[in-house]
């Protein structure tokens, strides 16, 4: 089947299950209360809107237009990272962070994981993974073993290498700065939802000379990852990154459409700055109608 | 087969959480069915907490079994794993040391040993911010001497001789630092990238809902 065909299946298949359950929720309304929630139209449009743009611009890197991405040196950083422990002959310790699979911010942490394991079979440098959870102990498996075996490498891959430590914040803290401070890593990556421990890590890492890359989206971590660490992504290019190292055009149609709605937010803010000062000043008042479009109500 | 079958089950939970939010949770029959997704969720969270057993037990034995450096920390780890989770899993009406009450062998291990130890693991943390501090706040550039700066009037602000110091010079020094370093230019960045990442996981989630991107499963 072509491949535009399969994608406009694809999107006429999602179009119809959203309609069908869409309709099948609005006649199952029950005595208390509406079935749907018009407080939240605001963000339904803006769902749509979001969704429409990121299906546009992959639409256009399927049809071939080159989509510029701008570098993120952390993860240009990586090979390199992974170079210098192969030569030094220490392994690299990549901790995806400390939450658990059903948040964003560790499922940026394991897809980067799979791309980052696959240069390191290549290399054949030992890699340590540890996981606070079971299932994201699961999940770091599957995608280890099977990067290794898209390196042509399945042999080398030690299932023990990437291991459950423990369920609490500090002793598993406790348990990776041992590892650090043992095994000494050449570089340590950590990429994805870290809270307290991350100065703990991020210096531990640093006293014991590894080249450290770090990323995560709680923007009250990144100054501690950015004073302790080589590389830092910031927020969004944690999300980004997994596309970013794949190269694939498709991945990257997402990311456009994610600047497009940047350039509305940011058109958004902008307007309402305008309306804000005039509202102040006393030339209209229609800043609260404005803000409340923004609201739930 | 391997394939699809997460791909599908992405798609459709993902749709269904994503439009229940704009429906009744408790009327509508989409809400129930994200309701119940999200039991499943929690049911697998704790089986798999046996994988977890697993992992720990067969890394440490192995080190225990190769005699490789430390393999004494192993053994104590072995021990605490089964003798904080045997006697935790038992029923109390067995004896009052089973089960996590008060009294049981897992409570006095959980506050005698674990949170003492976690809570000195966190106490750590103020002598690890002193070196990172020392080691960002060298004022090697222009750019480095204005945090430093920034962060020697924030931190003045925040403490209360500091707070007297800067009344010195001006009675309401301390109040325009909250209002236009913290609540204005740091408050305005920290949203920025608040904004930008819930795009970038908004945007995530839509390439995973729709198998765009299969990194997560171990797929190129």
């Amino acid at each position: 089947m072509p491949a535009h065909l399969r994608n406009t299946i694809r999107i006429g298949l999602t179009a119809l299950l959203l309609t069908v359950v869409s309709v099948s929720s609005a006649f199952a309304q029950a005595e208390d209360g509406p079935a749907f929630l018009t407080n939240r139209i605001n963000a339904l449009i803006l769902v749509i809107v979001f969704s429409v743009a990121v299906m546009y611009f992959t639409q256009q890197a399927r049809k071939g237009k080159t989509l510029f991405l701008r570098k993120i040196p952390g993860l240009d950083a990586v090979e390199e990272a992974v170079g210098r422990a192969t030569e030094m002959g220490r392994p690299i310790l990549y901790i995806p962070g400390i939450l658990d699979l059903d948040e964003m911010d560790t499922i940026a942490g394991v897809s980067i994981l799979g791309r980052v394991t696959k240069i390191v079979a290549e290399y054949e440098t030992p890699l340590i993974v540890p996981a606070r959870y079971p299932t994201v102990l699961a999940a770091c498996q599957e995608i280890c073993e099977q990067a290794y075996a898209e390196a042509g490498k399945p042999d080398t891959f030690n299932k023990d290498s990437v291991r459950y430590l423990a369920g609490e914040q500090f002793a598993f803290t406790a348990a990776v700065n041992g590892i650090m401070m043992r095994e000494r890593p050449a570089t340590n990556i950590y990429l994805g939802g870290f809270f307290a421990e991350s100065l703990l890590l991020a210096e531990t890492g640093n006293a014991a000379g590894s080249i450290q890359i770090a990323g995560t989206s709680q923007p009250e971590q990144l100054p501690f990852f950015i004073a302790a660490c080589d590389y830092t992504l910031m927020g969004e290019e944690l999300y980004a990154a997994s596309a970013y190292l794949s190269h694939e055009p498709l991945m990257t149609g997402g990311l456009k459409g994610q600047d497009l709605i940047k350039v509305i937010l940011i058109t958004v803010i902008i307007v309402g700055v305008i309306l804000s000062l005039l509202d102040h000043w006393n030339v209209i008042h229609f800043f609260d109608i404005y803000s409340g479009w923004f609201q739930e109500a | 087969m391997r394939k699809t079958v997460p791909v599908v089950t992405a798609f459709v939970t993902g749709v269904i959480v994503t439009i229940s939010f704009f429906f009744n949770e408790h009327t509508t029959l989409i809400g129930k069915v994200q309701g119940g997704i999200l039991q499943w969720v929690t049911i697998i969270f704790g089986l798999a907490l046996a994988l977890g057993m697993v992992s720990i037990t067969r890394v440490n034995f192995n080190k225990i079994k190769r005699k490789q450096e430390g393999w004494f920390y192993s053994v104590l780890v072995i021990v605490s794993v089964f003798v904080m989770a045997i006697p935790s899993a038992l029923p109390v009406s067995w004896s009052p040391m089973f089960g996590r009450n008060e009294g049981s062998l897992y409570y006095w291990l959980w506050t005698r040993i674990s949170e003492p130890m976690m809570a000195t693991m966190f106490a750590m943390l103020a002598f690890y911010i002193a070196s990172a501090a020392y080691r960002a706040f060298r004022a090697r550039s222009t750019e480095s001497t204005l945090l430093l700066l920034t962060a020697v009037i924030v931190m003045l602000s925040r403490i209360p001789m500091g707070e007297w110091f800067l009344r010195l010079f001006n009675e309401s020094l301390p109040d325009w630092v909250n209002i236009y370093i913290m609540n204005g230019f740091n408050l305005s960045v920290q949203r920025g990238i608040i904004v930008g990442a819930a795009l970038g996981a908004a945007s995530m989630s839509l390439r995973i809902i729709l198998g765009i991107e299969r990194t997560y499963m171990g797929k190129g």
